[in-house]
């Protein structure tokens, strides 16, 4: 059981030096020791799940290490994660250089303030619990990761068809790339002519002033006057030019980028990978249009699922398809199979995300922060799939997951998962239509 | 004015190096306030008088384009950025010296920029390993900038220095280190790297 803790605590570390601190130096090992630790035990906890399935290890011993498992998740989710993001911001900001650790601590105090408050408006808890329970802890790290999770799972649900289908992809051809390259460097050559006439007549305006000096009377003052007038205004002209004419060599150059990306995407479908993709891409995207679909109709009917798909699937097979097969010994194994992709998939797919996220907005300064709030996002997100799991799961093991997180509300849960999810893949849908029709435009006015 | 003989030099480097500040100070001669993301490519000039006070003195105009971006970009910003290597005179490496791993990452950025060069001698270029050969035969000059200095603690120093000064060896380039905000160092330098670059 350790060993397997020690296993995913390596992992981690492994992760962290290779993938997402590529680019950086460590200089704060605490940092990658924090992040460690958070995918060990979240990754500990799915471990305890398939276990259960297995019927692996003894109910009382499995039992002791999952609450075990769950008050040093929370303890670190919602104390040490926190505060040392805290620290680190406030590390940066070099006003408050002295007294670090008393602004981190109140900036854990206004955190812990606001992730009480969260609780408020929600129907998550029934009254006979008291103030400092588990599961009021859990219930609120529930909201956050089931936020999190739907917010993800619409926008891929929405963004993988897109990407993998061919459909969507517009016919680019290279001459439409040179035409765009070639406005490009013309424009930076524009830039360049303007800056050089700014440059010498600045230079020519600072040697003027050394002669302007040496000029004394009346009509001396006044041509300084003058001349140094139209020369700055002509410069300030000039520098407006300039700023739009950047401005824009911006944008081609984004256009470019994604021209560039597209051809490449194309040549890639033609390939025979790419053309197993595309037809993945179809599958997935029904699966995905049935997603969107099922949550519309869960909440306009106001309706939660009893069964888990794998009773379902054996009781449809059993009643319709007249097969007979040992109920329980089959429904183990598809169980396991199941929550095991579910586990995989979602782990794989969380930490690519983050990856691509760091990538973006991370620089040498903030990056300690940003792995801090990353690694608070994967305990989350983490937690609050071991709560939605539950409902992929036969009775029988679901028994254990209710007993350690206690009472909560769990239809509350998936409701909320499915409003979110909605929500998120109809902002994606929209968010794509539009970026589509706006680049669009561009090369139609090129 | 635009008869004036130009110079183009590329300003390479991992994000968040102190490219656009150094420009911006070259050009300038200014700090620069609030340096946020350089998206592209952004030049600026700079007048310089070439072996100034002497009967052979020349002015030029230095064009320093900063090209924005890391290194592990995607395979379409790299093709895009090409378009900005062409014809290159000189190539300023900038590198962070609290951070080793831009110094690393030097090596790929030169070989991004000199493959697209079209280099007379036709050197075959190995793909991405670092080969001591390629820059000795190298017709574009290299200088190479340290920046940040002064943000390392004392202590550490000499040790930056003595890597530092084993990078520009291999390189075969002219080694500058910087401190932040101090633009008087620079107007001295540049004409080095003016008399670099001819």
């Amino acid at each position: 059981m350790f060993t397997s803790q020690v296993l995913f605590f390596g992992f981690g570390w492994l992760f962290f030096m290779r993938q997402l601190f590529k680019d950086y130096e460590v200089r704060q090992y605490i940092v990658q020791v924090v992040f460690s630790v958070t995918f060990a035990f979240s990754c500990t906890m799915f471990e305890l799940i398939i276990f259960e399935i297995l019927g692996a290890l003894s109910s009382s011993s499995r039992y002791f290490h999952w609450k075990l498992n769950l008050y040093v998740i929370l303890l670190v989710l919602i104390f040490v994660v926190p505060f040392y993001i805290g620290y680190f911001v406030v590390s940066n900001i070099r006003l408050l250089q002295r007294q670090r650790l008393l602004f981190a601590c109140m900036v854990w105090f206004t955190f812990m303030y606001f992730f009480w408050k969260l609780g408020d408006p929600f129907p998550i808890l029934s009254p006979k619990h008291g103030i400092l329970s588990i599961e009021q802890l859990i219930s609120r790290v529930g909201v956050i990761g089931v936020t999190l999770m739907a917010l993800l799972s619409g926008f891929g649900a929405v963004n993988c068809p897109y990407t993998y289908m061919s459909y969507f992809l517009r016919n680019v051809t290279d001459s439409d790339i040179l035409a765009l390259e070639r406005r490009l460097l013309q424009t930076m050559d524009m830039i360049v002519s303007k800056k050089k006439r700014i440059a010498m007549t600045r230079r020519q305006m600072y040697q003027r002033g050394e002669d302007q000096n040496k000029q004394t009377g009346f009509w001396g003052m006044i041509k300084s006057v003058t001349s140094t007038q139209t020369g700055s205004e002509n410069l300030s002209l000039i520098q407006q030019e300039v700023d739009a004419l950047e401005e824009l060599s911006r944008q081609l150059f984004l256009e470019t980028v994604d021209l560039q990306s597209t051809k490449e995407r194309i040549e890639y479908s033609k390939t025979f990978q790419g053309k197993y993709f595309n037809f993945l891409g179809y599958f997935f995207s029904i699966y995905c249009v049935w997603k969107i679909f099922m949550a519309t109709i869960n909440i306009v009917f106001d309706r939660v699922g009893k069964t888990d798909p794998v009773t379902r699937g054996i009781e449809i097979t059993v009643n319709y398809l007249g097969i007979q097969f040992d109920v329980k010994f089959w429904s183990q194994h598809i169980s396991f199979i199941l929550v095991g992709i579910i586990i995989v998939t979602s782990i794989r797919g969380l930490l690519i995300t983050l990856t691509k996220f760091f990538y973006a907005i991370s620089s040498s300064k903030s990056s300690n922060v940003i792995v801090l709030v990353l690694a608070q996002i994967m305990g989350m997100y983490f937690v609050s799939s071991v709560l939605l799991m539950r409902m992929s799961m036969p009775l029988e093991y679901r028994s254990i997951v209710t007993e350690v997180l206690g009472e909560l509300q769990f239809n509350f849960y998936h409701r909320w998962f499915d409003v979110i999810f909605l929500v998120s893949a109809l902002s994606s849908i929209l968010f794509l239509y539009l970026s589509t029709v706006f680049t669009g435009n561009i090369i139609v006015l090129a | 004015m635009a008869s004036l003989d130009r110079v183009k030099v590329l300003v390479l480097g991992d994000s968040g190096v102190g490219k656009s500040s150094l420009v911006h100070l070259l050009c300038q001669n200014q700090v620069l306030g609030n340096p946020s993301w350089t998206v592209g490519c952004s030049v600026d000039v700079r007048v310089q008088d070439y072996k100034e006070g002497t009967p052979e003195e020349k002015t030029y105009y230095i064009e320093l384009w900063d090209v924005g971006g890391s290194i592990g970009s995607a395979s379409s910003v790299k093709s895009t950025r090409a378009v900005f290597y062409n014809s290159v005179n000189g190539i300023m490496l900038v590198h962070d010296l609290t951070n080793k791993k831009s110094s690393q990452n030097l090596y790929r950025w030169s070989l991004e920029a000199l493959n697209k060069d079209s280099s007379p001698t036709g050197v075959i270029v190995s793909n991405g390993d670092y080969d001591r050969e390629q820059f000795a035969e190298n017709p574009v000059p290299l200088l190479l900038i340290g920046t940040k200095f002064d943000q390392i603690p004392e202590n550490k120093r000499n040790e930056v220095l003595t890597r530092t000064a084993f990078l520009s060896e291999d390189f075969n380039a002219e080694e500058i280190n910087l401190v932040e905000r101090k633009a008087y160092f620079l107007s001295h330098h540049s004409d080095r790297a003016a008399g670099e670059q001819r």
